[in-house]
């Protein structure tokens, strides 16, 4: 990386005016111009309804998608003048299904971000025990293991682990914990805020659980259709003047009708 | 005469035009499979080069054989009579289910491996070899498996236009309305396909990763 590192800038993840429009005849609008500043060390939540733009907006991020118009900047840098596989190798990725690759062993999942760095080898396997100890994984138990051979709790703390692996300064997830059980998920999304605290990294997280959002962020952004329609810290969230808030809200409050 | 005294007293013959057959079989396999998982993977990024090269292949795979090798003979370089035209007709037989298999295999990955692919920053080489090829793998071969199955049994047809094997004994038999002679054919090119058949499907399962 050449100028200006991640870790000096006050302001690291900046939408300036971007507009997302489908590159298909509709040319649907998913992000309409958008302004945000992401914070270093902040855990910025993305909240919406599906088709809200949330996963869009992440996308944009890494550079999976390109603004229609209007420019991300990642580190003072704008995406499009990013080489892609540089700016992807710097953030951290875990998506709902995991993706993890089914050939390779937990280690050679956790290992891969490095290896494609060039770490040696000595490092690499130091690091894949120290990140997998990290994500509550036990390497004697389970670094062998192909990802087939795990619950689905255990493979999105693979896939967690996979995104650190290569200590980048900003982890990007989207419904990382939806896929799960409602007990792994609070199990997960428990020790997730510890290590989110502990390492000080960059989070943008894609939810459409309000629960989830309140107790991981630091900063709620609501959207609907494409736009930012509210942001604010988890403890004024819930007092927002805006039917959408509240829709969200009484989504989840107990249903009514059901046994006290 | 019966078969078994044939066999007897022939088995050397048997055995070599058994060596033929098989060494006609592998080497359209090889050349088939040198052409085919590379077009494959081609045309996983190239969508005109993908309708092309299936729609061709489709074509050779649906002439009957005995035409493809008529069709074969007039042609210049690539034609006339004996094993060169031969192998040329059993590379345009195996080349689809090849062509078809390594494409599909390709492309029918989970897109959330994909997509985690991508978003790690992998190049599209790199996904390509450490993503795509090593999770098609099992596919890819069941192509082969078929196609070599198929080679097996149009290559004893090959006989006709003077490329030998195990279908010169066929031929002959029907000719001469021998029994022996049709068996000393048949037995063996059934016992080839099913060997093969039986050989790559383990290898199939090997590879397979669930």
């Amino acid at each position: 990386m050449t100028g200006k590192t991640l870790e000096n800038q006050e302001t690291l993840i900046e939408f300036s005016r971007v507009t997302y429009r489908l590159q298909d005849p509709s040319s649907r609008v998913i992000v309409s111009d958008t302004n945000l500043s992401i914070s270093h060390g902040e855990t910025l939540v993305l909240l919406g309804r599906s088709g809200s733009g949330k996963t869009t907006l992440l996308r944009l991020i890494n550079r999976m998608l390109f603004p229609t118009s209007g420019e991300v900047f990642v580190g003072g840098r704008s995406t499009t003048e990013w080489d892609p596989i540089r700016l992807r190798r710097s953030i951290g990725y875990v998506i709902q299904d995991s993706g993890l690759f089914p050939h390779f062993t937990v280690t050679e999942n956790v290992s891969l971000v490095p290896k494609l760095e060039n770490w040696g080898p000595a490092r690499i396997a130091a690091r894949v025990d120290e990140i997998l100890n990290l994500v509550g994984l036990d390497p004697a138990q389970y670094a062998k293991r192909r990802p087939r051979e795990l619950s689905g709790g255990q493979r999105q703390r693979v896939g967690v682990a996979r995104a650190l692996a290569a200590d980048p300064s900003i982890l990007i997830m989207d419904e990382p914990f939806g896929a799960l059980d409602p007990v792994t998920r609070a199990e997960l999304q428990q020790e997730f805020r510890e290590l989110a605290r502990r390492l000080g990294k960059t989070i943008v997280f894609v939810t459409h659980d309000l629960r989830e959002a309140l107790f991981l962020a630091s900063r709620i952004v609501l959207l609907q259709e494409g736009k930012i329609i509210a942001i604010a810290p988890p403890q004024e969230f819930l007092h927002l003047d805006h039917p959408e808030v509240k829709a969200f809200a009484t989504a989840l409050a107990v249903p009514p009708g059901a046994p006290a | 005469m019966n078969f078994w005294t044939f066999f007897l007293t022939h088995h050397a013959e048997i055995l070599s035009t058994t060596i033929d057959h098989l060494v006609l079989v592998l080497i359209a396999m090889a050349i088939a499979v040198l052409i085919g998982v590379p077009l494959g993977m081609f045309a996983v990024s190239r969508p005109a080069l993908r309708a092309v090269s299936l729609a061709v292949a489709n074509v050779f795979q649906t002439i009957p054989s005995l035409a493809l090798f008529g069709f074969l003979i007039p042609i210049p370089f690539i034609g006339g009579i004996g094993k060169r035209t031969a192998i040329v007709a059993l590379v345009l037989y195996a080349l689809l289910p090849i062509l078809r298999n390594t494409y599909v295999g390709l492309t029918s990955i989970d897109p959330a491996v994909l997509e985690a692919a991508e978003a790690m920053g992998m190049t599209s080489t790199q996904i390509l070899w450490h993503v795509r090829v090593p999770l098609s793998l099992s596919v890819i071969l069941a192509g082969i498996r078929t196609a070599t199955v198929i080679t097996v049994g149009v290559a004893t047809i090959a006989a006709a236009i003077g490329a030998g094997g195990l279908g010169s004994f066929i031929f002959r038999g029907v000719a001469l309305v021998n029994n022996s002679l049709l068996l000393a054919g048949a037995i063996p090119a059934a016992l080839l396909a099913l060997l093969a058949d039986l050989l790559l499907g383990l290898l199939e399962r090997r590879l397979r990763v669930t």
